[in-house]
């Protein structure tokens, strides 16, 4: 089914009398209009919100970071385009999926990575996270997240250690501790916390400070004035693009607020050194990786659910996964494992939740 | 009793209404032939019963069949019935149909006169009055209007619409229709409302056309029963079952029939045949159609003879603009697109559409990136791409699962889906399909 099929084009009349089928048209299925907006406007537009969390980054954490993300996106886009070439794919490059992916996978990478690791990530990604299943709209897994897995599994220390100290802030949100990341800091105190009887009461009595000046770190959260992946720390410039992105009707709001509400509700509920109830939600929303997640990775058309409902609870999967890791699991940072997994249950969320038709039972 | 006046999803195409909703209906002078298929309607085609060189008079029957299901049709204007041969057809297939050369006498059958007393006709003199004028439904889908007229006794009717939305893009003949022949209008109303014994009654016209509500309104003022709706203006809000959803909150139930919720919609423009074919025994052998686009010199309303080829309509509002590029029967959303303009009008043409090169050269299709906009618009509340995926692959049976029968084909999907996929084609592909694994399974 061609869109279009233009007839032979034969010469229009030139004598004007004659009245018989010298014009020809173009022949498609209708409707023969359409809406204004399409894949490259759609990833485009996704492009220049993360263009403000991106200058961010640099001012924070400084120049060898715009280098990460032009060589994250450069690689993305030529084993795309290489990989198309190869399996004789159409050459869809200038779509600007390609770009997405790597400005993502360069946002979930630290500051002072080596410069071959965005390579590797984002060359991974697009063979293994995209091209491998048929280029753009037949992947299951987020490419980005796909590159970043592999890099976390196989350059554990590259990917989890944390040295840049961003400008005019700490890296862990408390001056004293200089080493970690706020969310490294609180699942150490956390720990400690858990096994008392291990620690002298002067260790204890540090790690509950440090809990508190976590939990008045917001503002530095918030802003970015903290240690992290290079586009994550700043939720201030990342929600001024999804704001832009909600405006365009590019993103909804069913997947962000699921994701950020469920974490806040569970890290409220459970996130707490005085028991049950006593968690910050607020820390835990600004922390680590949880917006940029939550509105720019999660919210990925092609790895999210189509259906209200299903988009409803892939949030809220999101949201309980990324808790029990941060909470109980091994690692400080669970969201992109969280929607790594959740991209696997897509199809199963959409056959289940099939909205009920107009007019049936 | 605040419910919004609207359906679930749709979308907002630019209207583009403005090319010709200020244009008085014009009469387009006899053409030098018609061509009239003799299937124009759903239901059974109609049987010649004229001969090649037969003298005909306008209004005179050309071909009927037994069939309850189907409608007879006319010459729409006299002279010498030059062929019977099969000729493209609007619908883009080649169909058997009359073609008449015009004798320029322009003489009428002779029973064709007013008759004031209208009204005291018996029902049934009516609804055979209906049939005998071979009206078909005029907003398109051209189903047979006496055979809508005769809903089985166990299912009664409560309400009767009257379809003045419009709500494709580029067309306003309705609009003009209810602006320039609101009494006929109201009396086609009243004749239906006497056919099937209903009280009630609910003008619907989007709100895009105030004028057209305000002359409604006025005329219906002192008519008991009969109210004036304006309704959202979002497509398709002029598909029946989303007109009966906003109007009344009902749901036509799936497979079913608005009749199953005692509801009955008519066109405007049908209910202005009715009008005439009850009062002055006048067949449909004229619409109006809405010529415009980007592709025409000088959009026009006009009056046309059925079987009118478009190529005189064209001619007569100025001729193409050079980059006309696409000529369409209908609407841009669900119309069909022409290969030629030799094609005729038929009872179903409410608007002859040229576009020019930059919309009508569509971009090729891309993969679904499951985006969900065609989810979020469906007014059937369906999963239109993983349909048009499963059919593309031949899972026809799946797609059934999925509701491929309850589609209404109104192209919303296909028109917002930003990888341009043609998923309303896909979906009518899924449904021939599958009528012909039904037909194999016997």
């Amino acid at each position: 089914m061609r869109s279009n099929v233009k007839q032979d084009n034969c010469p229009e009349s030139i004598n004007g009398g004659s009245h018989s089928m010298e014009r020809s048209f173009y022949i498609s299925p209708s409707p023969h209009i359409k809406d204004v907006d399409s894949i490259p406007k759609i990833m485009y537009t996704v492009v220049g919100s993360l263009i403000p969390a991106g200058i961010g980054a640099v001012y924070f954490f400084g120049i060898q970071v715009l280098w990460i993300i032009l060589l994250s996106i450069s690689t993305a886009v030529i084993t795309e385009l290489l990989c198309q070439r190869i399996l004789k794919r159409p050459i869809r490059i200038t779509d600007g999926s390609a770009i997405i992916t790597g400005l993502l996978l360069a946002y979930n990478l630290p500051a002072e990575v080596p410069l071959w690791l965005p390579a590797v990530g984002a060359c991974f990604g697009i063979v293994v996270g995209k091209m491998a299943f048929g280029g753009l709209g037949y992947n299951p897994l987020n490419p980005a997240l796909v590159g970043r897995a592999f890099l976390m599994a196989s350059w554990p220390v590259h990917m989890t250690v944390f040295e840049t100290v961003p400008r005019n802030g700490t890296l862990s949100g408390i001056d004293a501790i200089t080493t970690a990341t706020p969310l490294n800091v609180f699942e150490h105190t956390r720990e400690i916390l858990a096994h008392s009887s291990q620690y002298t009461t002067e260790q204890l009595t540090e790690a509950t400070q440090a809990v508190s000046q976590l939990y008045d770190s917001h503002g530095d959260l918030f802003f970015g004035r903290i240690g992290g992946c290079l586009g994550e720390t700043s939720a201030f410039l990342l929600l001024i693009g999804a704001v832009f992105l909600m405006y365009r009707r590019i993103i909804g709001w069913k997947i962000p607020l699921t994701y950020v509400g469920t974490v806040a509700l569970l890290t409220w509920i459970f996130g707490g050194i005085d028991g049950l109830f006593t968690g910050d939600p607020l820390f835990h929303v600004l922390s680590g990786g949880l917006i940029l997640g939550a509105f720019y990775m999660a919210t990925d058309m092609v790895t999210s659910p189509v259906t209200f409902k299903g988009r409803l609870l892939f949030g809220t999967g999101c949201g309980i996964l990324t808790v029990v890791i941060r909470l109980w699991g091994g690692y400080p940072e669970g969201v992109s494992y969280s929607i790594l997994l959740m991209n696997l249950t897509v199809p199963l969320l959409d056959r289940y939740t099939k909205p009920k038709i107009f007019g049936g039972k | 009793m605040f419910r919004r006046k609207s359906f679930w999803g749709g979308a907002h195409p630019s209207e583009e209404k403005s090319w010709t909703e200020h244009k008085s209906i014009e009469d387009l002078p006899l053409p030098e032939k018609v061509i009239i298929p003799l299937q124009q309607h759903i239901g059974a085609a109609a049987e010649p019963i004229v001969q090649k060189g037969d003298e005909v008079k306008t209004g005179q029957p050309l071909g009927k069949t037994d069939k309850f299901v189907s409608v007879p049709c006319h010459a729409s204007i006299s002279g010498t019935v030059a062929s019977i041969e099969t000729r493209p057809h609007p619908l883009g297939i080649d169909l058997l149909s009359i073609v008449i050369e015009n004798d320029e006498k322009e003489t009428w059958i002779d029973n064709v006169t007013p008759s004031p007393n209208f009204m005291d006709l018996s029902v049934n003199e009516m609804k055979k009055r209906i049939q005998e004028a071979g009206i078909a439904g005029m907003g398109g889908a051209a189903f047979p209007t006496h055979v809508k007229l005769s809903p089985p006794p166990e299912k009664p009717i409560e309400i009767v619409f009257l379809n003045g939305v419009e709500c494709e893009p580029f067309l306003t003949a309705d609009h003009r229709l209810m602006l320039e022949k609101p009494s006929e209008i109201l009396n086609g109303l009243r004749i239906i409302m006497k056919i099937l014994n209903v009280h009630r009654a609910i003008i619907a016209i989007e709100k895009n056309k105030p004028d057209a509500i305000q002359r409604m309104k006025i005329e219906t003022a002192s008519e008991k029963g009969v109210s004036v709706l304006p309704l959202a203006v979002k497509y398709p809000q002029g598909a029946e079952k989303q007109l009966i959803k906003a109007a009344t909150g009902r749901e036509v139930p799936s497979g079913g029939l608005p009749m199953d919720v005692g509801c009955l919609v008519h066109n405007v423009g049908t209910a202005l045949a009715i009008f005439e074919a009850v009062s002055s025994r006048k067949p449909l052998i004229e619409r109006v159609v809405t010529v415009t686009g980007p592709g025409i010199r000088d959009p026009k309303n006009l009056r046309v003879r059925i079987g009118t080829p478009f190529r005189n309509l064209i001619d007569f509002c100025g001729g193409y603009t050079e980059s006309a590029a696409k000529l369409v029967n209908g609407g841009p959303i669900m119309g069909i697109s022409q290969v030629t303009d030799e094609v005729p009008v038929i009872k179903g043409t409410s608007g002859v559409l040229i576009l020019d090169e930059e919309t009508a050269n569509l971009e090729a299709e891309h993969a679904c990136i499951s985006c969900a906009r065609c989810v979020d618009v469906c007014p059937m509340k369906l999963i239109p791409n993983r349909m048009a995926n499963l059919v593309e692959v031949q899972r026809v049976e799946e797609a059934y699962e999925i509701g491929l029968l309850d589609c209404i084909e109104c192209g919303t999907c296909s028109y917002i889906c930003p990888a341009k996929r043609n998923l309303a084609q896909y979906i009518k592909l899924g449904k021939a399909l599958w009528d012909e694994k039904q037909r194999e399974a016997g």
